[in-house]
């Protein structure tokens, strides 16, 4: 079984999805980064479905659920670089992705986030190393 | 209109609805279908072999490449002996589900295919057949 790397910059967490996901690898994601969001106090969170040549409904749903359990957890989330072929094809499937924040590239999402981590108020982080 | 070509692989798993999605994107490639025709079937695919696997204990896929002279296409076929369903417009229906999906599955393979055929009796399983047309919208 495989895990989706997840990595921390700053108040964001970036994912990049390079392998076409069974669903449990999808569910282990959506709990890794929820889990994550509250261990560093993630503000945003970055994924990158741009190597994803599919997206069916149950990873749809997922990307749409990490989304709203996000916001729940005061981070938001930002999808990028979806293939134009699989944006077509979600939209007839039925899915909007309602909710979810999209951007082209991940040059474009990282200045989204950014906007978002700027209006944040500065807390202390629990990183360890300034205790 | 004949086959040139099918072959039959079981799908019983999570794992197998991957390399479900891997064949049928490299049959609908041979095919020439565009990027976009290959993505629709290929995630037609993933839907019907999740609903076998999660509600019609698992089942078979026959993938078969068509030639009818003018055009060819892929036709796939999703069988299983699982409970059937008892009420197929219903199951149609988007946001029907009896399980903890989106009930998406069956109407948006329905939307993403040319052509699109169910069978299903209580207790004797499911049979969906979905058919893409290269070139065909």
């Amino acid at each position: 079984m495989e895990r989706i790397p997840i990595l921390k910059m700053g108040k964001f967490l970036l994912v990049s999805i390079q392998v076409d996901m069974d669903d449990r690898t999808a569910m282990n994601l959506q709990d890794d980064l929820t889990a994550q969001i509250v261990k560093h106090r993630a503000k945003a969170v970055l994924i990158d479905i741009s190597s994803l040549d599919v997206v069916d409904s149950f990873i749809g749903r997922m990307l749409a659920n990490t989304a709203a359990m996000a916001r729940i957890l005061d981070a938001e989330t930002v999808v990028v670089g979806m293939q134009p072929s699989v944006a077509i094809t979600l939209v007839e499937l039925g899915l909007s992705l309602k909710g979810v924040r999209s951007a082209l590239n991940v040059e474009r999402g990282m200045e989204m986030l950014r906007g978002i981590a700027e209006d944040a108020p500065e807390e202390p982080t629990d990183d360890g190393d300034e205790k | 209109m004949t086959a040139t070509k099918s072959e039959t692989v079981p799908v019983r798993g999570s794992a197998e609805v991957v390399s479900v999605r891997h064949l049928v994107r490299r049959w609908a490639v041979e095919l020439g279908f565009t990027l976009v025709e290959q993505t629709k079937i290929v995630t037609a695919a993933s839907e019907l072999a999740r609903n076998m696997v999660d509600y019609g204990l698992g089942g078979t896929m026959t993938i078969e490449a068509l030639d009818n002279g003018t055009r060819k296409g892929l036709r796939l076929i999703f069988e299983d002996r699982g409970p059937g369903i008892p009420d197929i417009n219903q199951a149609l229906r988007d946001g029907f589900t009896s399980g903890n999906g989106m009930g998406l599955g069956l109407g948006g393979a329905k939307r993403l295919s040319n052509e699109f055929e169910i069978r299903s009796a209580p207790g004797e399983g499911t049979r969906v057949a979905i058919t893409r047309w290269r070139g065909a919208s």
